[in-house]
């Protein structure tokens, strides 16, 4: 049988491995040698999922959006991940490492972020459990995002700005790798996405799954079948649509729809649709598509959301598009907006603008009145307040 | 014979010099190769600088952004290098990190390198595992050697791995670090040199990381074959142009 999770070398097809330094080696090997006898350990599952359950405030509701499903004559579930405790599906993430970092025996927790969600929830969990917590965020990303500054300042993290290249999140990334070349004993690195160096793509995927998990469960009780015919998410590293399709990625009939962010359109050079721009390369450890130019350099994409704009994309997704076996969207800026703006009138839910991206997704393509279409609101709009004033003058 | 492995049979500690190719100025790489051979270098590591170089720490990186802005590409490189040995004859390496190389060609980048006569590359961001499977056959086909890196937390078993995998040398990294993180050597560093000393490897170590002035290159030097010497040699490069390469190595030499 043919199957889209990872194999025994860490790469999905020809995606994935650990192209990494020397230095990197001993502290990649360990996690690679350990993480799935620790995350499948019956008391790291007892207290993660008791953390899920008490603390991020799962399961989230699985909804169906009413008005939504009229005007698209089709009938459409929302997975509330915007539900979650400090507002995204990020914090299934950081719950779940930060409870491996502690059995691997780290005092210390290094994380990158672009909007600072990954920030937000790494900062989060490193207050809960008393760890030191240094953030890595590019300089121009901390003057755009600046309440989720002030949130991990607040929750005790120290964010430190990048200040190389581009000064955002690719650059963040390679900030926390040298911080983790420097501090190779005591410090975890908590990457954000199902991105980097081979396990954590899996890792991150694995600890996104109960996404997909409970969609099943959910699917279950409201229409009597575990399965839909389309599930929707949008993908800038992957990893809400890794968690959103973890448990369908082998059920050929359930159709997998990746959304990634137009910009302000493909081909205008202000985009971030990595699948159509992008070809094969090697980024932050990890041979996958990635946007660069025809002598390998990487370049900088851009998105009005901040947590698409990264210039690769997890190595499952990139097997997932050359396989064929998701379909790959991409969405403007403007349909975004439009889409988010949609959502709020109709149902009263402010998305992300990241999810609004997923939500964009409905205009492009024609559903049948009978079909069941799951759409994950990987985050709140919230964080997009300003953004959202600014381009609807409000 | 490759220029490196004749190189390493002689009788004296080398003295090896790394900078980003098109820095300070896109055309200077031939000018900086051919003032370190008469100052008495070694070995040079031509860097090929690429936008995302996750082991170097913020000089390095920064002569990478300049070396990019200025225009360089590794075909510009492949041209400047085109008839450097006729006026260059110690080793010259490449460092650098494996995308751009791989969007080159891997087969054509090597073919080039033995076209120019350079003598051996340095990738960090390509592990042991996958050169061995995938790229191995065609580095040696065209006589390129392949340095590996090992630091003070590589185990003892993968240190043995690495030096049967090596040719030429292996590149020893000082310490736990990103490139020009430190500028001295502590107790940690000296047994770390005595314990790999110890270890009789097939292949002699050259250190790197960390060697700034004579007494860093002395203290590097005690056990292993040479040393690397790199952000610092940026850092000159940063305020003299290609000016005083030569006093730049008298200084670092002094000793010996």
């Amino acid at each position: 049988m043919t199957t889209h999770h990872i194999n025994k070398k860490g790469y999905y097809g020809e995606y994935g491995g650990a192209y990494i330094p020397e230095m990197l080696y001993p502290n990649i090997d360990q996690l690679k040698e350990q993480y799935l006898e620790i995350i499948g350990d019956a008391s790291f599952q007892e207290e993660y999922q008791q953390l899920l359950r008490d603390y991020v405030g799962r399961p989230t509701p699985l909804y169906f959006a009413n008005r939504l499903s009229e005007k698209y004559n089709t009938k459409i579930y929302l997975k509330r991940e915007d539900l979650c405790h400090t507002g995204a599906h990020k914090v299934n993430n950081t719950v779940g490492q930060i409870l491996l970092a502690k059995r691997l025996g780290k005092k210390r927790i290094i994380a990158e972020t672009g909007a600072g969600q990954h920030g937000v929830a790494t900062a989060t969990v490193c207050a809960l459990m008393g760890m030191p917590c240094f953030v890595y965020m590019g300089e121009i990303d901390m003057k755009r995002q600046a309440p989720n500054v002030a949130r991990m300042k607040m929750l005790g993290a120290e964010v430190i700005p990048s200040t190389s290249g581009s000064k955002t999140l690719k650059d963040a990334t390679n900030d926390a790798i040298r911080d983790w070349i420097n501090n190779p004993e005591e410090t975890h690195y908590i990457i954000g996405s199902v991105v980097g160096p081979h396990p954590y793509p899996d890792m991150v995927a694995r600890l996104q799954s109960i996404i997909s998990q409970e969609i099943k469960l959910q699917l279950q009780e409201k229409e009597n079948r575990s399965k839909p015919n389309h599930i929707i998410a949008c993908v800038g590293g992957g990893s809400n649509a890794a968690g959103a399709f973890y448990h369908y990625l082998d059920e050929e009939n359930v159709n997998l729809i990746a959304v990634e962010a137009a910009g302000k359109g493909i081909h205008s050079g202000e985009s971030a649709a990595t699948s159509q721009l992008g070809n094969n390369g090697i980024i932050h450890g990890s041979k996958t598509l990635l946007m660069q130019s025809k002598d390998g350099q990487i370049t900088e994409p851009y998105s009005i959301s901040a947590g698409l704009d990264y210039p690769g994309v997890g190595p499952m997704h990139a097997h997932l598009f050359s396989s064929k076996r998701a379909e790959f969207l991409s969405v403007t800026d403007d349909q975004a907006m439009q889409a988010g703006a949609e959502l709020t009138k109709l149902e009263g839910i402010i998305p992300a603008i990241e999810s609004a991206h997923a939500l964009a997704a409905l205009e492009q393509k024609k559903f049948q009145p009978d079909d069941v279409v799951v759409i994950n609101l990987s985050g709140r709009g919230d964080k997009d307040l300003e953004t959202y004033m600014k381009y609807f003058d409000l | 014979m490759n220029r490196i492995s004749h190189k390493l049979q002689e009788n004296k500690k080398l003295l090896s010099i790394y900078f980003t190719a098109g820095y300070p100025q896109l055309d200077d790489t031939k000018t900086i190769l051919e003032q370190l051979e008469k100052s008495g270098v070694d070995l040079v590591e031509i860097g090929l600088p690429f936008s995302d170089p996750l082991a170097d720490g913020p000089t390095i990186q920064a002569s990478s952004t300049q070396a990019l802005q200025n225009g360089m590409t590794t075909k510009k490189l492949f041209e400047q290098l085109e008839d450097i040995r006729k006026t260059v004859s110690i080793p010259l390496i490449i460092m650098g990190y494996f995308n751009p190389m791989l969007q080159y060609g891997i087969e054509k980048f090597c073919k080039k390198c033995a076209e120019i006569g350079i003598d051996g590359l340095i990738i960090p961001d390509l592990p042991l595992e996958v050169y061995t499977e995938e790229y191995q056959a065609i580095f040696q086909q065209y006589g390129l050697q392949n340095i590996f890196l090992i630091t003070p937390q590589t185990s003892k078993k993968r240190i043995r791995q690495i030096d049967e995998a090596s040719e030429g040398f292996i590149y020893m990294v000082s310490s736990a670090s990103i490139t020009g993180a430190k500028n001295s050597f502590g107790d940690a560093q000296q047994n770390y040199f005595e314990r790999i000393d110890q270890m009789q490897l097939q292949h002699p170590q050259i250190v790197g990381f960390g060697i700034s002035n004579t007494e860093t290159f002395d203290k590097a030097t005690q056990f292993a074959k040479g040393a690397i010497i790199g952000s610092a040699f940026i850092k000159h490069l940063t305020e003299n142009g290609t000016q005083n390469i030569h006093s730049f190595v008298d200084q670092i030499r002094k000793s010996n």
